[in-house]
């Protein structure tokens, strides 16, 4: 191996800049929850406590977190399996041309620069106007969609534009019908990938504030909550509550990216021994 | 023939009809009704339906409307060359330095996964930083560069910027090195055996061929920056103004027709922009 340039050295120092630049106000704030009692929202810290947590889990003090933690989760579920579902048929679909197929793609796209507050209003309209309630399950639900379903639908875009079609050849050639084909040999090469979408799915619906906004009606979902707390609560029990949901965030990534390696480590041990003593 | 086009588009449509109705539903009839309630009426209490320009008249008619346009598009400038020159920067160093993939997809991550954490509490982490006893101030004035806390950090500007930059900086590292990974490495040898020096590589291989990443990029920043209304609003301390915190305080006062007015304004401002961006890219061979 050659000999690692200067400008290596450089770019490293930049990219451990850019890491920095990320995570650092986080963390920051992740040290600064464990304020003592009488600490603010700034150093220096004046003792070290869990107070701020222990806030946190008495209802008066800060209205209602764990209802409307509930609600982001029960929402980020319902969103996470209705986005891979669509975008797997969706992208399914698209491996053909169909009558009315580009402007559905461009349907896509609109949906993913339009901004966000767009969505709630027209959807708030709607409702509104129609006599239907706002609710994050149903208004709030679509809404997050609207988001969720054009990153699922790039990624199996992404994924089929690299699908060998042999391996769908191969099937139909044994006399797979195309369900069997669908179900033992697209979906299996291609769970990976699903669960990527699903990451996408469960996490942009948790965190999603614009499209809920005017969509999720009395009961407010979590980054709601935030978004209010923001406006009237200037202690610590708001990084107590940014760590928690931030950590939150870790362990879904952690658990679907552990997900991903698994399946793909069984399919590379699972793998064809096509060609195994041939020679 | 025909019948077998036919049935293919049938098959088709079957299988994107829950996708059709999601934005049918969702996107396509949202937009009509604000274009729709953008000519109706509003009194104090209630919308009324109406066919008046008066919105328009009023929208157009206000200095304000034109400084706020102005104030968007700055913020989209300025923060589009920022994550420009840093996601670049960055997916250059892990696309052609980070030597094996492992490293690559580990380094990689390491940059996305603020992605799928809440945006919110991403802006409120800059409090403690950018605060007039913030840990920048309290740096500064340690060191002896300033002499008092300085004000503009928090709330200001400024701090809009610096924000929208930490959001958004991954929607140009991840299309940029998507890109940058596919460029076939036996160019760059080529043109090293050509005499290329690194800048001349830099700037006549590796960006013109990533010139399509560059555009999904910017695409993704140009349109979260434009229709950003959150972040304006918590980072300049409701200071400063874009388009989009004109419409969302025009919902807070329930003037519905209004907002309906600016919104519509600004989708054809933001479609009209990725027009144009998207006749540089083919986004669907690029992915």
């Amino acid at each position: 191996m050659e000999p690692r340039s200067r400008s290596f050295y450089v770019l490293a120092a930049f990219f451990g800049l850019f890491v920095l630049f990320l995570y650092g106000p986080t963390i920051t704030i992740a040290i600064l929850s464990f304020q003592g009692p009488g600490g603010g929202l700034t150093f220096p810290m004046r003792g070290v406590s869990l107070h701020w947590f222990f806030d946190l889990f008495e209802q008066q003090a800060v209205g209602d977190i764990w209802g409307s933690f509930g609600r982001s989760f029960l929402l980020g579920l319902m969103v996470m399996v209705t986005t891979v579902v669509v975008s797997v048929m969706g992208g399914l679909a698209f491996r053909k041309r169909f009558a009315g197929s580009s402007v559905l793609f461009y349907l896509i796209i609109t949906s993913l620069v339009i901004p966000s507050i767009l969505i709630s209003l027209g959807v708030g309209l709607i409702f509104s106007q129609l006599d239907l309630n706002v609710h994050w399950s149903t208004s709030g639900f679509g809404s997050q969609l609207t988001w969720t379903l054009p990153f699922g639908l790039l990624i199996m875009f992404a994924v089929f534009n690299r699908f060998d079609k042999s391996y769908e050849e191969a099937a139909r050639d044994q006399g797979a019908t195309p369900w069997q084909t669908l179900r033992y040999v697209v979906l299996p090469i291609i769970a990976p990938s699903l669960i990527g979408v699903a990451l996408f799915g469960f996490t942009l619906s948790y965190d999603e504030f614009a499209r809920t906004l005017l969509t999720a009606g009395s009961y407010n979902t979590l980054p709601l909550e935030i978004y209010g707390m923001t406006t009237n609560v200037t202690t610590p029990v708001l990084y107590a509550l940014g760590t928690l949901t931030t950590v939150f965030s870790l362990l879904i990534i952690g658990l679907f990216l552990g997900i991903a390696r698994l399946t793909a480590q069984r399919k590379a041990k699972a793998g064809s021994d096509a060609g195994e003593g041939m020679v | 023939m025909l019948n077998f086009l036919k049935n293919r588009s049938a098959s088709g449509w079957l299988m994107v009809s829950p996708l059709a109705l999601v934005l049918v539903f969702f996107l396509v009839l949202p937009i009509i009704m604000i274009v729709v309630v953008s000519f109706w009426r509003a009194t104090e209490f209630s919308i009324i339906p109406a066919f008046e320009f008066d919105n328009y008249e009023f929208l157009f008619s206000s200095p304000v409307t034109y400084s706020v346009f102005l104030n968007t598009f700055k913020y989209a400038l300025i923060t589009w060359v920022f994550t420009l020159g840093i996601g670049f920067t960055v997916a250059y160093f892990l696309a052609f330095h980070v030597r094996t993939q492992t490293w690559q997809i580990a380094l990689f991550l390491l940059c996305t996964i603020p992605f799928w954490t809440s945006n919110i509490i991403r802006m409120i982490s800059w409090i403690p930083f950018l605060g007039r006893n913030g840990i920048a101030n309290s740096a500064l004035i340690s060191w002896g560069v300033v002499d008092e806390p300085l004000e503009w950090l928090l709330f200001s500007d400024f701090a809009v910027i610096l924000a929208l930059v930490h959001l958004y900086t991954l929607f140009m590292v991840v299309p940029i090195f998507n890109t940058m990974m596919r460029i076939d490495k036996s160019l760059i040898e080529a043109a090293r055996d050509a005499g290329a020096n690194g800048a001349q590589i830099l700037w006549n291989v590796i960006i013109p061929l990533t010139k399509p990443g560059i555009m999904i990029g910017t695409i993704f920043v140009v349109t979260l920056v434009m229709g950003d209304f959150i972040t304006v609003r918590f980072m300049s301390g409701s200071q400063s103004a874009n388009v989009g915190r004109l419409i969302s305080n025009d919902i807070a006062l329930l003037q519905y027709p209004s907002a309906a007015a600016t919104a519509v304004v600004l989708l054809l401002t933001v479609l009209i922009v990725i027009g144009i961006l998207l006749r540089f890219v083919n986004i669907r061979k690029e992915l």
